[in-house]
């Protein structure tokens, strides 16, 4: 693979649900180390392109490309195996365990250790010390002895990333990581975000604008399970066709 | 005592208090002489609500099917013994385990692809199949009659099974306690760390890339293969197998024990066979029509004010005196 080639890419992806198409004709790149945004009015398509990315979603036709293979009938585990994480739009957190485990659950799954039952979790000293740096750089040290559902909701959007960092990913899905939380506190994931190592691919798909443009270098507008235009951020930023569609839809707002 | 969640945080050392059970079980064996045969019945159905629970309580997985294995189990001990003339305990015991696992991984591969109430269904069908071939096949089984003339030989030739239930007491101890064993070092490793994850949220155990549905049936298999040596137990100590064993009821009733004991803390699998046995023992003597609602007020209580069931109960109270000065 080349340095130029994409780490993810979609080939012509189409997808519809009876009479009803909702991704047509999708050819999409994610170049490695990309900051890439994915935005699109509310029923665009874009959480069906994430799933079928993701493999949990099978395209009616079209192929999803993964490090330069065609992983379109690959299962999402094995998606996972070569280096795809996401985070979810809605918490998906294990909610009743603590902190460190739902980090260290990715963790001992990336690192093949999470089948094995003869020593203890505990004695697994190299799945918690990772998990224990992860937390760590995302400032979540103190809480890891924590369960999720006593932890205020900012911060579990922080362990919903931490999770999908655990697996070490080479392309990383961001489905909206800040959604639900409150502008004051939004300013630590944005900070989170800045941070993540530069050569993951990271695709973000947003509905805050500000938080798009600050984070993606790069951004496709889908429209109706269309790619309406692709390209830089200013570009984008400056598309008389995005305003109309999706900017000016929410200075009408 | 705590809830024994298990995790990459959790010291898997053993307690001090977790001796607790197997003293008062030895105690138990002392002091009461005349209860043995219910006390190996209480064992025994603690070792299958401790299977129950590994599926229950840690994975998730909702079932109301489990007396197919346990049935299975007493069936295969007793149809070796009263048929076959295999009257080792030993070699009863390790046939019903096999028959277990087999039947586990034969229907788990089957019905752990679906979930939920289609999940609850399937379970329910496999008992129901299964009392209606124990029912059907008379010559093996007796059927309705039930299956009588379970001979036993002493265990390793050296241990009888005498009248007054001391041996096959102590028999059911020690099984038991390497069950409890082994499920309490499954609770303690990564895969029951990965088990627990699948209880609270299985759609992200896919997106860290788990191959949830082999470990679904694993789970299920080694579940299923305790709940076997459980029935071959039963068979061991009641030296009769009925349809009973194999029915919804007899499922149920189990569920009813560990919800009452509190689900997924290891311990709650202690506690509920524990008070509803004793509790059918002594109410049912005296009021047979009545003594289930006695059970079902309980239930209620249980499941309405106290999740944690009964273990959860004594939790909630020992938290609240230490935190006392």
């Amino acid at each position: 693979m080349s340095a130029m080639s994409p780490v993810l890419e979609t080939r012509r992806l189409c997808k519809s649900f009876g009479a009803l198409t909702v991704a047509d004709n999708i050819d999409f790149r994610l170049e490695s180390g990309a900051r890439h945004a994915l935005i699109g009015p509310n029923g665009a398509g874009k959480t069906t392109l994430v799933n079928m990315l993701t493999g949990v979603l099978a395209p009616s036709s079209g192929q999803v490309v993964l490090g330069g293979e065609d992983v379109t009938k690959v299962a999402q585990a094995a998606r996972v195996k070569r280096g795809l994480g996401r985070t979810f739009q809605i918490n998906a957190l294990f909610r009743g365990l603590p902190v460190l485990d739902n980090v260290a659950l990715a963790v001992a799954e990336r690192r093949g250790v999470a089948h094995r039952m003869l020593r203890s979790a505990n004695a697994h000293t190299e799945v918690r010390d990772e998990s224990m740096d992860l937390l760590a750089t995302l400032g979540l040290a103190s809480e890891a002895g924590q369960r999720i559902l006593d932890l205020p909701y900012g911060k579990q959007r922080l362990v919903e990333i931490a999770i999908a960092l655990g697996l070490k990913p080479k392309v990383l899905l961001l489905d909206e990581p800040a959604a639900g939380v409150p502008s004051l506190e939004s300013g630590r994931i944005l900070e989170v975000l800045d941070n993540l190592p530069k050569d993951i691919a990271i695709l973000i798909i947003e509905h805050d604008m500000d938080l798009v443009f600050r984070f993606a270098r790069r951004i496709t507008v889908l429209v109706q399970g269309e790619v309406l235009v692709e390209g830089g951020a200013e570009e984008i930023a400056n598309d008389r066709r995005v305003h109309q569609v999706y900017l000016g839809e929410q200075h009408h707002a | 005592m705590s809830a024994h969640a298990g995790g990459y945080s959790a010291d898997p050392g053993i307690r001090r208090i977790e001796w607790l059970p197997w003293v008062v079980a030895l105690a138990a064996f002392f002091l009461l002489p005349e209860y043995l045969s219910l006390g190996a019945r209480i064992l025994i159905y603690i070792l299958y609500a401790l299977s129950l629970d590994l599926i229950v309580g840690y994975a998730g997985i909702i079932t109301l099917g489990h007396s197919a294995y346990f049935g299975l189990g007493a069936y295969v001990a007793g149809i070796l013994a009263a048929k076959a003339g295999i009257t080792d305990p030993l070699v009863q015991l390790v046939a019903a385990a096999a028959a277990g696992a087999v039947l586990g991984i034969a229907t788990g591969a089957i019905i752990l692809r679906t979930r939920a109430l289609t999940l609850l269904m399937l379970t329910l069908a496999i008992t129901s199949v299964l009392l209606e071939v124990a029912n059907k096949a008379t010559n093996l089984t007796g059927g309705a009659d039930g299956l009588s003339g379970v001979v036993v030989a002493p265990v390793l030739g050296m241990f009888k099974f005498d009248i007054f239930g001391k041996t096959a007491y102590l028999y059911c101890f020690i099984v038991l306690l390497l069950g409890w064993w082994l499920a309490r070092r499954i609770i303690y490793s990564p895969f029951g760390t990965a088990l627990t994850g699948l209880r609270e949220n299985s759609l992200r155990m896919h997106a860290i890339g788990a191959p949830v549905y082999w470990r679904l049936v694993l789970v299920y298999t080694i579940s299923a293969t305790l709940a076997g040596i459980a029935g071959g137990l039963l068979t061991r100590t009641n030296q009769f197998v009925g349809l009973n064993v194999l029915s919804f009821e007899s499922a149920g009733e189990l569920l009813v024990m560990l919800i009452l004991g509190g689900v997924g803390r290891l311990y709650g699998a202690f506690i509920g066979p524990v008070v509803y046995l004793i509790a059918q023992d002594l109410l049912a003597k005296q009021f047979p029509e009545y003594w289930y609602f006695g059970i079902g007020t309980m239930l209620v209580l249980v499941v309405m004010f106290a999740r944690g069931g009964i273990l959860g109960i004594i939790d909630g109270i020992l938290i609240r005196l230490r935190r006392r000065p």
